[in-house]
């Protein structure tokens, strides 16, 4: 059974380029922004579509991922919210992946078979839950394979080689490399390093690796996508949105325009990665 | 709701999993499992090796000062056979505090912060960092970080910087760096996501000293083994005070360390009965309180499951306690069970309930008690009058009062 992830990455894979991978949070600053954002991502050059789903305790998350996530929840934005989101954006879109993204407790409370009916009826293709490491795979991943939906797992670079086979197990659709050991935002790792732990992990699985946290400008995913085989990018969009509001949360200019203006930017220099690398 | 079935024991959990039934587990981001499954390993050679036993009983004995007394509350115990006389029931159980006020840094907290300094030795780290809410275990931390020569970096809510500024003070002085976290209502469940984010950004070198008997597995069980001398001493000290174990033990539960050690070594004692004590706060009808398992269900946050206040989105509520101690949305995953289970009954103490036994213990018995353990006298204050005189009720006094007679003053209108 192939998925809108396994499709996409084929496509992107005979194109000979990696996959721009963008990050909003769902209902950030509000849910009618927040679509008109989603659905501004593809023409932007945006080939997947991370929707995180607010959490009250984000602990992997960095200051702008959680102010985000809190503005997102002030304006009223739930679970059942997110789902409806991206089931309109599905409405008009077909083809981009949508894998959602967040932390479990959301997803235990809203109870987990009854999500994944909604999330797969929402055009949900797969998910990232930071907080269910393999050893809590019967939680979530198993129910979610069953259920045709990806589970994406992170790598992070405490997985060393022998741990890496229990982190890929059940992994699908691909792997989420987390450049370094850190909070999302923080500055970018060394490159070299990270090149060399795609490689490490392409020895280990045949799925596609796609390479976040750290990265924020269209030169960084350049470097990044001439090895990996995408590039997730999400704390520099969430600042994109939080730039243009004011003290009060009032918009100072449109949020889906100065989103699709960097990641027009950050798809160029992805688009550009394997030129370079080639060169 | 469902009752699991009764183990022959109440004592052999969590499993391999870490799980107590449904509860506990290791819900944490992957950067962090391969630590946690480092600090198991550990934690598993050294409750073997005899020089880990040696090396923390010989701090414990002259370091911390243990073993803490168990005191026959006289005064306390007068008191409230006069409440029960003036109610014409003739009764009042005999009550024990005991005494880990009297502990060096004053409260229980130093008996799991030196046990889990030797284990950050063991594993080599360098550095400790450590969450803190009414600062007794900010202390703590900062206590055995300086005994044994490590840099120490405390997060504490920014509201209970302000209502702790003594133990804030304190802190210092020892050498730890104190970071006041303002995300949230700037309380102890702030507290601990921001050194989660530290841990996770620092995980190679430093060694995450979670004070309470939470977080994802093995750190229920290892802190509670930690602090289980309390209820292990307890049990010793009243079989040879009064010849028989209590008929009632009870602790105040926030994350629930001091009162899972005081449980634990009493849980298969079927005639004993044990209450924990929740913060009952201003009332469980609104949401101004941290009674997660009078009022709460069962969620994930800070790598376990455990009984969390939460809405009906699973976004966790920030509660409210008049003890910083206690102002805590979740528990301990054992006490879930433990509650599910039948085992363990836990019960509200509103902030006025313990206002009030705060002062009647320091008038009565010259003994100021922490805001925490005030909770579990006010519970004490109930039960006593209606037993009888020849009962045996023991309260776990986990700390002194004196971080808290700003919050007192306060409460009771005046200026100090």
């Amino acid at each position: 059974m192939t998925t809108r992830i396994d499709r996409r990455m084929a496509k992107l894979k005979s194109e000979g380029r990696p996959a721009l991978v963008t990050y909003i949070m769902g209902g950030d600053p509000d849910y009618d922004t927040a679509l008109a954002i989603m659905k501004g991502l593809p023409l932007a050059g945006s080939d997947i579509i991370e929707l995180g789903m607010p959490f009250s305790d984000p602990m992997a998350d960095g200051p702008a991922i959680q102010a985000a996530g809190l503005r997102a929840l002030k304006g009223g934005q739930t679970l059942a919210r997110t789902l409806k989101m991206a089931a309109e954006f599905r409405a008009g879109d077909n083809d981009t992946p949508i894998v959602l993204m967040g932390y479990y407790n959301p997803i235990y409370i809203y109870g987990v078979d009854r999500f994944l009916v909604d999330a797969k009826a929402s055009g949900i293709d797969g998910l990232i839950v930071v907080d269910l490491p393999p050893e809590m795979d019967e939680e979530l991943c198993i129910p979610a394979l069953k259920a045709g939906v990806n589970f994406i797992r992170l790598a992070t670079p405490t997985t060393d080689d022998k741990r890496l086979p229990k982190v890929l197990e059940n992994t699908s659709g691909f792997v989420y490399y987390v450049s370094m050991t850190g909070i999302t935002g923080s500055a970018l790792a060394d490159t070299a390093k990270v090149s060399a732990a795609v490689t490490r992990i392409k020895g280990h699985t045949a799925l596609p690796v796609c390479v976040g946290f750290g990265v924020k400008t269209a030169e960084q995913a350049r470097v990044i996508g001439a090895s990996a085989d995408g590039v997730v990018v999400g704390t520099a969009i969430v600042n994109a949105i939080a730039n243009v509001l004011g003290p009060k949360g009032e918009k100072t200019a449109d949020p889906a325009e100065a989103v699709a203006t960097l990641v027009s930017g950050l798809a160029q220099g992805v688009r550009s990665a394997r030129l370079a690398a080639a060169e | 709701m469902n009752k699991p079935a009764m183990p022959n024991s109440f004592r052999t959990g969590p499993d391999e999993q870490g799980m107590f039934g449904i509860f506990g587990g290791r819900f944490v981001a992957e950067t962090l499992m391969p630590l946690i499954l480092d600090l198991e390993d550990e934690w598993n050679k050294a409750k073997n090796d005899p020089e880990f036993k040696a090396e923390l009983q010989n701090l414990s004995t002259h370091y911390a000062g243990r073993p803490s007394k168990l005191y026959f509350a006289e005064g306390l115990t007068k008191h409230l056979r006069e409440v029960s006389s003036a109610k014409g029931l003739g009764g009042g159980a005999k009550v024990y505090f005991k005494r880990e006020d009297l502990n060096h840094t004053g409260s229980h907290k130093i008996n799991n912060c030196l046990g889990q300094i030797l284990l950050a030795k063991r594993m080599g780290k360098k550095r400790i960092i450590a969450e803190t809410g009414a600062g007794q275990h900010g202390v703590a931390s900062a206590t055995v970080a300086a005994r044994f020569g490590y840099p120490c970096v405390v997060y504490m809510g920014a509201t209970d910087v302000a209502r702790q500024s003594p133990n804030v003070f304190r802190m210092k002085l020892l050498g730890a760096e104190v970071r006041p976290v303002t995300a949230g209502h700037g309380t102890l469940k702030d507290a601990m996501n921001e050194a989660l984010r530290d841990w996770v950004t620092n995980v190679e070198d430093t060694y995450y000293l979670i004070g309470t008997a939470a977080g994802p597995h093995p750190y229920p069980e290892l802190v509670r083994d930690f602090q289980s001398v309390i209820g292990t001493e307890a049990r010793a000290q009243i079989l040879e005070q009064e010849g028989r174990l209590p008929d009632v033990i009870i602790a105040a539960v926030g994350g629930g360390s001091n009162a899972i050690g005081l449980f634990h070594p009493f849980l298969d004692d079927k005639d004993v009965r044990i209450i924990g004590i929740e913060a009952g706060g201003r009332g469980l009808d609104g949401i101004e309180h941290c009674a997660s398992m009078s009022a709460g269900r069962p969620g994930v946050l800070h790598g376990n499951r455990t009984y969390l206040l939460q809405n009906s989105d699973g976004q966790i509520l920030d509660g409210h306690s008049i003890s910083a101690g206690l102002d805590y949305p979740g528990v301990g995953p054992e006490h879930s069970w433990l509650r599910d289970s039948g085992r363990v009954q836990y019960e509200p103490i509103l902030d006025d309930e313990a206002l009030e036994a705060f002062q009647l213990t320091t008038r009565v018995e010259g003994i100021i008690p922490a805001l925490e353990s005030a909770h579990a006298i006010a519970h004490a204050m109930k039960i006593v009058p209606k037993m009888d005189k020849d009962q045996i009720v023991i309260v776990n006094l986990s700390g002194r009062g004196d971080k808290d007679v700003h919050t007192v003053a306060n409460m009771l209108g005046m200026e100090i």
